[in-house]
Parts: structure tokens; sequence; C-alpha cells
């Protein structure tokens, strides 16, 4: 039977593979604003798991506001991914110290 | 024992995707790969009785969001070959992270599975619940104010966003159509007075 540490298990690994891919790819931004709505998956996926298992819609409402929070993360992240384009030719994390003292 | 199979089948392809996403060497795969995350994360939501999150995972995450990756990946052009190199320098301090998080979690899920074992699932719903119904009735009651926030919000990002991303370029010529409006008949039109010629 399928309890929640199971399904905790699975968000668990599945953040833990996000932290890895932050680490493994800290060289691209827009693989790293992959990982990190990977990351915010395996939260909402959390809030589902505990709103099933205590049996409370509150969870879900969480996830509803988190979702919209990230799409606006999204949109915004990208838009300053284009416009950092448009004025160094790359998206390389190393490019991008000019404001390092 | 068919929840156990849905879980066993979807999660694994969810790990599966999740490790494709940080591995793979070109953006596009990775984004698809993402998408895939996406969609498995969407059929075991359903497990968990969240359809219609499950439903808005799909539509706006797949349908937007990752639409919108795709379009930024393949507009930017980013070189697959200086994307990766980093894995070898960076792998001890990722490794070390990865570690100690695995640790926490191990600690807080399993060792102390006494007390998280011990919350059993409620009975299913039946099949005429609406998770649609009863999340609409908390929504527009209880957390009616963060909804509205959470419309300001998304409005706050369309404007930002397109702010950001608009450009003026100094030799396209548009209509001014504030300043056509504005213009007055004495800037256009000059009158001169000047004598006929005489034609000899």
């Amino acid at each position: 039977m399928i309890g929640l540490p199971h399904y905790l298990t699975l968000a668990a690994i599945l953040f833990i593979l996000s932290i890895a891919g932050i680490f493994i790819n800290r060289r691209n931004v827009i693989l790293l604003l992959m990982c990190v709505e990977l990351m915010l998956l395996a939260v909402n996926f959390n809030f589902i798991i505990m709103s099933r298992f205590l049996d409370d819609i509150a969870g879900q409402v969480f996830v509803f506001f988190i979702l919209t929070v990230a799409a606006a993360e999204a949109a915004i992240g990208l838009a300053i991914l284009v416009v950092l384009f448009r004025s160094r030719r790359s998206v390389q994390v190393d490019d991008m110290g000019s404001m390092k003292g | 024992m068919s929840e156990a199979i849905i879980f066993y089948v979807f999660g694994a392809i969810l790990l599966g995707g999740a490790i494709g996403v940080i591995a793979s060497r070109n953006a596009v795969h990775s984004a698809m790969f993402l998408v895939l995350s996406f969609f498995t994360s969407a059929f075991l939501w359903m497990l968990l009785e969240a359809e219609f999150l499950a439903i808005v995972l799909v539509l706006v995450y797949v349908g937007a969001v990752m639409v919108l990756f795709l379009f930024v990946v393949m507009m930017l052009d980013v070189g697959v070959d200086r994307m990766r190199g980093g894995f070898t320098r960076y792998a001890p301090l990722g490794l070390a992270v990865v570690a100690l998080v695995v640790g926490m979690l191990g600690v807080l899920v399993w060792s102390r599975t006494g007390g998280l074992g011990g919350i059993e699932a409620p009975p299913r719903a039946p099949a005429n619940y609406s998770n649609t119904e009863a999340l609409g009735a908390v929504l527009y009651t209880d957390y009616v104010y963060a909804f509205e926030l959470a419309a300001v919000l998304l409005l706050v990002a369309i404007v930002a966003a397109i702010t950001l991303t608009m450009r003026k370029r100094p030799d396209l010529k548009v209509q001014d159509i504030g300043k056509q409006v504005a213009t007055r008949r004495e800037d256009r039109v000059r009158l001169v007075r000047m004598d006929a010629e005489k034609d000899e």
C-alpha cells in the first residue's frame, strides 16, 4: 500500500534532483530557471500530498497561488533573460560579473 | 494495488524526466523533459485527488510556461558547446549539498516514520464529489483577498514583462498619434505674402 512516506520520498527525490541540477548547470541561466521550476513542482507536490493525507483543501489553495506566482516569475525571468541576451549576446553566468567590486 | 502500480510507474517516469532535465546537453531537450515531468506529475496529482490542479498544471505549465521557455531557448540560440563543462568543477560542492539534504530529508521522512506512517489517507471521495467546486468554495470566500492579490500580481507581471522587452528603435518610422493630435495650425501652415510677378 502506498502511504505518506512513499509520496514524500518521491517529492524529496525530485527536490534533490533539482538542487543537483542547479549545481551541475550553473553556467546557463535558462537551465537554472528550469531547475527552479522543477523545485517548485516538488514543493507543490508536498502541498498536494499533505492536502490529501490531512484531508484539508487549504494545501491545494496554496498550490494554486504558487502556480500563479511561478508563472509570473517565469515570465519576468525570461524577459530579463531576453534583455540580457540583447545587450551581452550570451546567457552564460560567467559573463555576468560586471557588478562585482 | 493499482494505486501502487500507477504510483511506481509514473514516479519512475517523473524522476527519469527530472534526470533528463538536469543532464541533457541540449536546452531544448531539457525543456521537453520538463514537459514530461509536468505531465506525469499531473497524473500523480490526480491520484492524490487534486484533479483541478492537475488540469491547471497541464494548461498553465505545459501550455504556457513551457512554450515560453521553448520560445526563449530557440530564440536565444544558446551554443550547446559552451553550456557544459562546469560539471567536474562544481560536482564536489553539489554532491556535498545533495548529501546534506538527503540526510535531513531521510531523517525526517523515514527514521521518524512512526509519526508519518501513522497518518492514513482518508477514504476516497465519492464519484459525485467535485474537487473544483470544493476549491472554488474556499477560494472565493476564505482566500478572496489572496485571490485578488494574485490577480494584481499577474497584471504587474504582464506590465513588467512588456516594459522589459519593448525596445524603441530610433531609425524606425512610426506614427506618433499624440503628436499628431496635439499639433496646431500654426505649426504646419505658413502664410506668405508676396507680390504677383509681372509678365514682361
